[in-house]
C-alpha cells in the first residue's frame, strides 16, 4: 500500500486530474474528487439521494470552485427542482441569474412520440452543447438519462446514442454526473451507463431492524485509487455528507500531555497523574457502579481547565444528567452556560449506528472539543450487532485520535461468572488505551464499590483494587485496607479498623502494666539493697568494735612482748 | 424559410427539425415533402429547422431526437421522430386515407 502510494506520487503528473465535489467526505474517498472531464455515474434506488448528490456537486462547483454547471433534468420540472433543493439552502434562481447555472428540463414521457424510422438524439446534444457553451460550463448533470428509454422505443438507437453522448461529453471536457435508477441485476436498468462511465458511485438505502441507513460505495474509478468500503452518508439541512473514516493507518501523532481524571485518588493510581491527551479511556462496570459519575468528573475537570467537552448521553437527558451530578457535588450547568460543555442526549435507536457516528463526526468537526464522553457505548448494541458496533467504535476512536481528542467511554457489563462482557471483551479492549473497571464488592449484607485499572498503555499504574465512596462531596478513593482474608471494604473495613485500634489499646495497657511491674520489682530490690546495706553497716560496726578492743589489748601487751621478741632475736 | 403569416390559415402545420445534411435528415426532408405535395396539396405549411443553427428553438420545442417532425396542426400536437419512411403510419396520423 505504502509503496503504491509513493509510486502514485512520483507519477502524479500523469495521474488523472480531479474535480472536487465539495461534498464532505466524498473527496476523501475518491482521493480528490470525480474524474475531471469524464462522466461519472451515480446510481441507486428511488429516494436514495441521487439527484441531491448531483445537484450538490454542481452547486458546490459554482460556489466553491467557480465552475459553472448545467443541470439537464429529465424528471422534475425546473420549478420543482428549485423548491426541492431550496429546503437544503440552495438558491437555484440566484445562481441561474448570475449565469453560472443553467437548468433545462427535458420532457420525454409527456410527449406523444411516434417513431417512423431511423433517428438520432442530436437534439439533445445540441441543447446540451448550447447550454454548455452559453455559460462556459465545466460541470454537467444529467438526471436521469434512462428516462429516455421510457419515451423512446428503439433501444438499439438509444444505447448507441447514449454511448455517443458519453464520448461527446468527454470530448467537451466537462465533468459529468449522470444519475441512474438501480436495476434488478445490474447497477442500472439498462446495464449500459456503468460501462461507459469512468467512475461509478452506488447509493443505497437500507432498513435493518427498522433503522434506516444510507450508504455510498465507489464501485469503480478508472485510473485512480479509491476507498472501497460502503460509507454511510447523511442528508441533512446542509445537504449530503459522507463519512469516510475507515483510514485505519494508525498514523496519528500522539501527545505526551497528561489530562487529569478529575479524581485526586485516581490520578495517583496513574504514574503520570492522569490520562494521556488524545488517548481513549474505557470505564466498564456493572449497573450502578458510578460509571456516569466517573465520566462526569472527567468532563467537569476538563471544563475547569478551560477544555471543551462533548458529552453524549444515551441514557439520560441533559437536564437529568446535570441534576444528578449536582447531587455528588459537580456543577455541570455552569460549564454548559459557558459553552465549554455540550450535552447531547438521544436514544441509540433514534437512528442507525452509522448515523450516530456521522452526527458525532459532524459535531466534533463543528464544536472542536478537547474531550468526548460517550455514556454508554454498550447501549449502541441495541441498534447493531457486536461486529457493527466494533466497526463503528474503531472508526470513532480513529477519528478522535486523529484530532487528538481524549475519548472516554463507559460500558455496562453483565455480572456473569467471568465478570466481563462480550462487547467489552471482544470489541473494545484492544482499541482503548486505558481501561478502568468499577465493580461491586459484595459481602456481609452490603454492596461496596471497587475500582481498579485494567490497563494503561504507556504508563505505569497501580495494581490495587481501591474502594471508593460517593457522598455529597463527590467521589473519594479510600486507602487500601488489607485484612487476613484480602481486601476489605465497607463495614468489614470498619470492623477491621476497630479491631486494629482495640488491639492497639490492649498492647499499650500491657506495656504499661509491664512497666509498673518493673518499677515494683525495682522498688523491692532497692529496699532489699537498703536492708542489706544496714545489715552490712551493723556488721562493719561490730567488726570495728572488735578491732578497737584488739588494739587496746595489744597496746597493753606490747612492751613486754616486744622485749621478749628482742630477746629472742 | 419562415412563413408564419400563412401558417395560421393552413389546416396542416409542420416543423421539421433536422441536423444539417445527415442521411436520415435528408431522407426525412424528402419524405415529408413528397407526402405533403401528394396528399396535402397547398393546405399545409412546412418549416425546416436546422438544429445546429437554431439551438434556442431546440430547447423551446423540447426536441431530443433528430429528425423530429412536430405536428402543430391538426391538434393535438404530435411528434414524429425518425426519417419518416413509414408512409402508412404518417398518413394515418394525418387522418388521410391512402387512396
Amino acid at each position: 500500500m505504502a509503496s503504491k502510494q509513493n509510486k502514485n506520487k512520483s507519477l502524479k503528473d500523469l495521474a488523472i486530474p480531479k474535480s472536487p465535489t465539495g461534498i464532505d467526505g466524498l473527496d476523501e474517498i475518491t482521493d480528490g474528487g470525480l474524474p475531471q472531464g469524464r462522466p461519472t455515474l451515480v446510481c441507486g434506488s428511488a429516494g436514495c439521494g441521487k439527484t441531491l448528490l448531483a445537484m450538490q456537486f454542481l452547486i458546490k462547483g459554482i460556489t466553491e470552485y467557480n465552475e459553472p454547471g448545467v443541470f439537464l433534468t429529465f424528471e422534475e420540472p425546473t420549478e420543482d427542482l428549485q423548491k426541492n433543493v431550496a429546503s437544503l439552502g440552495f438558491d437555484l434562481k440566484k445562481l441561474s441569474a448570475s449565469n453560472m447555472l443553467h437548468i433545462d428540463h427535458v420532457e420525454v414521457e409527456r410527449q406523444e412520440i411516434e417513431e417512423t424510422g431511423e433517428y438520432d438524439l442530436e437534439g439533445l446534444f445540441i441543447r446540451l452543447g448550447y447550454a454548455i457553451d452559453k455559460i462556459k460550463a465545466k460541470r454537467v448533470v444529467l438526471d436521469t438519462i434512462e428516462t429516455l428509454f421510457g419515451g423512446l422505443k428503439n433501444e438499439g438507437i438509444l444505447r448507441s446514442e447514449i454511448r455517443r453522448l458519453f464520448h461527446w461529453l468527454k470530448e467537451k471536457g466537462v465533468t459529468a454526473v449522470i444519475t441512474g435508477e438501480r436495476g434488478e441485476a445490474s447497477l442500472t436498468r439498462q446495464g449500459l451507463e456503468e460501462y461507459v462511465s469512468d467512475c461509478v458511485i452506488l447509493l443505497d438505502f437500507r432498513v435493518t431492524d427498522q433503522i434506516s441507513t444510507r450508504r455510498l460505495r465507489i464501485v469503480k474509478y478508472r485510473g485512480s485509487s479509491h476507498g472501497t468500503n460502503e460509507y454511510p452518508f447523511l442528508i441533512d439541512e446542509n445537504g449530503v455528507s459522507v463519512l469516510p473514516i475507515t483510514s485505519l493507518r494508525l498514523e496519528h501523532k500522539v501527545s505526551a500531555e497528561i489530562v487529569p481524571t478529575g479524581i485526586e485518588g485516581l490520578n495517583h493510581m496513574f504514574e503520570k497523574g492522569g490520562y494521556y491527551k488524545g488517548s481513549s479511556v474505557l470505564i466498564s462496570g456493572t449497573a450502578g457502579t458510578a460509571k456516569t459519575t466517573l465520566a462526569s468528573y472527567f468532563a467537569n475537570e476538563t471544563c475547569k481547565n478551560k477544555g471543551r467537552v462533548l458529552y453524549f448521553a444515551f441514557e439520560e437527558s441533559p437536564s437529568q444528567l446535570v441534576r444528578n451530578m449536582q447531587s455528588v457535588g459537580i456543577d455541570l450547568e455552569s460549564h454548559v452556560k459557558k459553552g465549554l460543555l455540550q450535552i447531547h442526549s438521544s436514544r441509540p435507536s433514534l437512528h442507525g449506528l452509522e448515523m450516530h457516528l456521522l452526527s458525532l463526526h459532524k459535531l466534533v468537526k463543528d464544536f472542536k472539543p478537547d474531550a468526548v464522553v460517550i455514556d454508554p457505548i454498550s447501549n449502541l448494541i441495541s441498534v447493531g450487532s457486536i461486529s457493527e458496533v466494533r466497526a463503528m467504535l474503531v472508526r470513532l476512536i480513529d477519528l478522535l485520535k486523529l484530532n487528538n481528542i481524549t475519548a472516554l467511554f463507559t460500558s455496562l457489563t453483565q455480572q456473569n461468572i467471568s465478570g466481563t462482557n462480550e462487547l467489552t471483551e471482544e470489541s473494545v479492549s484492544s482499541l482503548v488505551d486505558t481501561w478502568i473497571t468499577v465493580r461491586d464488592v459484595e459481602g456481609v449484607g452490603e454492596r461496596n464499590r471497587g475500582l481498579y485499572i485494567l490497563k494503561s498503555r504507556g504508563m505505569g499504574h497501580s495494581n490495587q483494587v481501591r474502594e471508593f465512596i460517593i457522598s455529597r462531596n463527590g467521589i473519594e478513593l479510600l486507602e487500601l485496607e488489607i485484612g487476613p482474608e484480602g481486601m476489605l471494604t465497607g463495614s468489614a473495613r470498619k470492623k477491621h479498623r476497630q479491631n486494629v485500634s482495640a488491639q492497639k489499646d490492649k498492647n499499650i495497657k500491657d506495656i504499661q502494666r509491664r512497666d509498673r511491674e518493673i518499677a515494683r520489682k525495682k522498688k523491692i530490690l532497692e529496699s532489699n539493697i537498703e536492708t542489706m546495706r544496714i545489715q552490712f553497716e551493723s556488721a562493719a560496726e561490730e567488726l570495728n568494735k572488735l578491732e578497737m578492743e584488739e588494739q587496746e589489748l595489744s597496746e597493753k601487751l606490747t612492751p613486754p612482748i616486744k622485749k621478749h621478741i628482742k630477746k629472742l632475736k | 424559410m419562415k412563413t408564419e403569416a400563412a401558417v395560421d390559415l393552413k389546416k396542416y402545420s409542420f416543423k421539421l427539425f433536422v441536423t444539417g445534411m445527415s442521411v436520415s435528415s435528408t431522407r426525412a426532408i424528402q419524405n415529408i415533402k413528397t407526402i405533403c405535395e401528394s396528399y396535402l396539396a397547398d393546405n399545409y405549411s412546412l418549416e425546416i429547422i436546422d438544429v445546429h443553427k437554431n439551438p434556442m428553438l431546440v430547447q423551446k420545442y423540447d426536441i431530443i431526437a433528430c429528425p423530429t417532425l412536430l405536428i402543430e396542426r391538426p391538434e393535438p400536437i404530435k411528434r414524429l421522430i425518425g426519417d419518416l419512411s413509414d408512409k402508412e403510419k404518417i398518413l394515418k396520423l394525418f387522418n388521410i386515407k391512402n387512396t
